[in-house]
């Protein structure tokens, strides 16, 4: 494996040196393009009180291409499929070189904050989102009381 | 084009190959001579088009862009991101610009994602650019000092190597040219090409980097085409966009509106329709529906190819007797000769009705399509002739006939190969029409030029030899003249139809 850009290095220190309150991101020990990410749910979101495990992946040619990041705990949101799989644009067209792994999580915490239904990637769930609200909030509890609070 | 050859003494000339056999009825629709549209040509040389290569596409970019900035006065790169903007439509930009100069020049720009060139450089930006200590480039994460760092006027500063980077991207994988931002987040202020030749400095991305910018001025002046042909580097410059045929250098002629092979006498619109009602499975569905139906029980699609109404359905999970008429359980039908007792009710009647319409729609599709398919394949034939045709004249010119002599061959498989293009394309005409009388004169000339195509044809693929080529040059030059007529005169009829509205389609 090619040696790791300088960028990915001092980022990942910041990022170790001044983490980001509700986020946690840690490079894998065999791979420091991978890192074991911690998202927990925002205050005032029917994630509330949950822990969210994602994955994050900088990709050979980042920081000109955006990080692949995924949702590995199981999650009710209308921007997030079955897979954990993301629709968020500064994943995609509005990626910038200039933003950052912190600037994406923070994007990705923000996203459950205020989830947009009209632009969805879960049909199902955005659906219910937009013809009954509350039981779709009522449901992303349960599934965050279910997948993503330890006991 | 040439029209050398518009002596009028064909319709005799034609009563002589009547006699020959081959046309029998020939009461065609001459009636079609209707006064007004005679003066209406079908090639009009007034259209002054122009077949460009990549270069003086080039060229004419720059002259635009020297025409525009004589009143706009602004830098070269930027007037070439506001006409970019307006879709090199360089009436338009003066309008805008000249009509919001006063107050709303910021909001102008900013739409055109260009810095405001009048403005002054903002605090910030000369801080940053006048400032001597190293900064910290915001992607390598390097501390680098100034000379090292650059940015566009909206002051997102970047080092040299990361913008190389960075451009290079958006070029080679992501394909962009003139549409790429200021690599900040959130930043929409456009990288000029000067700026872009400038940080690249690799030559090969610089000339990807020329061919993306020429290619999104081509595509999207509405004045300009590419010429549609396989591997063909030319663009036509029309003086107004309409459905007209172009030539192209390389040969091709096609229709300029749409791009696809000139179609006359069917409009761009039918045209499209059609191919993508050929394309698209639609007719696969409409053919299923047509000559299949499920099984009651399993829902297993059959198709009947045969035999009796008992049905047994061939799903070995399933083996379901049902009646084929009526789609009910065979046992009711009893072990006498089959006797349908559902036969008319209401409902069998409607399904009945409605399977019987997609089966007429089926056929009514295939007898257009059939047709058209056969004079494409045919013109693909005619292509081959012109190897043949070749070869038989320089054969020729050795039977002591002069080269201007044997002309009349090339000419009649050009005639040819024209004729059965507009004949495919009366095909596609003739579906979305609904019948009337103009309709039933356009099927007549449709036959009267099918017919006589097909004999040309047929006269082309005969053995030339020294006895018979006299006669055999005299039946083609007859033949080829009278289909060369019949084929303007359907053309004529049809555009005197959209003239004055003859035409009621299905769709």
């Amino acid at each position: 494996m090619s040696s790791l850009p300088r960028r990915i290095i001092k980022e990942t220190q910041r990022l170790m040196q001044e983490p980001v309150p509700g986020i946690n991101a840690i490079p894998d020990e065999n791979n420091a393009r991978y890192f074991h990410v911690i998202v927990t749910g925002p205050n005032d979101s029917p994630f509330e009180g949950g822990v969210f495990k994602l994955e994050l992946f900088l990709p050979e040619d980042y920081p000109m291409s955006a990080p692949k990041v995924r949702f590995i705990t199981k999650i009710y949101h209308p921007n997030i499929d079955r897979l954990g799989r993301i629709c968020l644009d500064v994943l995609k067209d509005k990626w910038s070189p200039a933003l950052q792994i912190r600037t994406i999580l923070l994007s990705i915490q923000a996203l459950l904050s205020a989830p947009n239904p009209d632009d969805p990637l879960a049909n199902d769930v955005a659906e219910l989102w937009k013809v009954n609200e509350a039981e779709a909030i009522r449901n992303a509890r349960e599934w965050t009381q279910k997948y993503a609070v330890e006991d | 084009m040439d029209s050398d050859n518009d002596q009028d003494f064909c319709d005799n000339v034609d009563s002589g190959n009547v006699s020959s056999g081959d046309d029998g009825d020939d009461d065609f629709a001459m009636e079609v001579d209707m006064p007004s549209s005679t003066e209406r040509q079908l090639e009009t040389d007034d259209y002054q088009y122009k077949v460009l290569t990549t270069d003086e596409i080039v060229q004419h970019q720059r002259e635009i862009i020297d025409e525009v900035n004589l009143l706009l006065k602004l830098s070269t790169p930027i007037t070439r991101i506001l006409l970019n903007h307006f879709k090199w439509d360089k009436e338009k930009l003066l309008e805008k610009y000249f009509d919001e100069s006063d107050d709303n020049t910021e909001e102008f720009f900013k739409c055109a994602h260009v810095i405001n060139p009048f403005n002054k450089p903002t605090e910030a930006v000369r801080q940053r650019t006048t400032r001597s200590q190293c900064e910290e480039c915001e992607i390598c994460f390097s501390l680098l000092p100034p000379d090292s760092m650059t940015g566009l006027e909206c002051g997102h500063r970047f080092c040299l190597s990361c913008w190389r980077e960075y451009l290079t991207t958006k070029i080679v994988t992501e394909g962009l040219g003139q549409t790429i931002s200021c690599a900040a987040h959130g930043c929409d202020i456009l990288v000029d090409d000067v700026t872009v030749t400038k940080l690249v400095p690799d030559a090969r991305v610089k000339v990807k980097y020329q061919q993306l910018i020429t290619n999104s001025f081509v595509e999207c002046n509405q004045l300009l085409r590419w010429c549609p042909s396989v591997d063909c580097t030319y663009a036509v410059k029309v003086p107004y966009a309409e459905p007209r045929r172009v030539h192209c250098k390389c040969g091709h002629v096609f229709c300029f509106a749409c791009g696809e092979n000139w179609h006359d006498p069917v409009k761009c619109r039918w045209l499209k329709k059609w191919i993508k009602k050929c394309d698209d499975d639609s007719e696969t569905s409409n053919w299923i529906a047509a000559n299949t139906k499920e099984c009651p029980k399993c829902s297993v699609t059959i198709e009947k190819d045969g035999g009796c109404n008992h049905m047994v359905c061939k799903n070995q999970n399933c083996k379901h007797d049902f009646c084929w008429v009526c789609l009910g359980s065979w046992e009711p039908h009893g072990s006498s000769w089959y006797n349908c007792n559902r036969y008319d009710e209401d409902e069998a009647k409607a399904a009945r009705d409605a399977q019987e319409k997609l089966r007429s729609s089926l056929a009514r599709y295939l007898h257009y399509y059939n047709r058209y398919m056969n004079h494409m394949l045919s013109m693909k034939f005619e292509n081959k002739l012109y190897a043949s045709v070749k070869q038989k004249m320089e054969e020729m010119q050795q039977h002591n006939m002069s080269w201007i002599e044997v002309q009349f061959l090339k000419k009649a498989v050009d005639i040819l190969c024209q004729c059965r293009q507009t004949l495919m394309y009366t095909y596609v005409f003739a579906y979305y029409l609904k019948k009337n009388n103009q309709s039933m004169i356009f099927e007549d000339n449709q036959k009267d030029l099918e017919s006589a195509t097909e004999t040309l044809s047929e006269y082309l693929e005969r053995d030339i030899t020294s006895e018979n080529l006299a006669d055999i040059k005299q039946k083609v030059q007859d033949k080829y003249r009278y289909c060369e007529k019949r084929c303007t005169v359907l053309l004529k009829h049809v555009h005197e139809g959209y003239d004055t509205d003859w035409w009621d389609y299905t769709e």
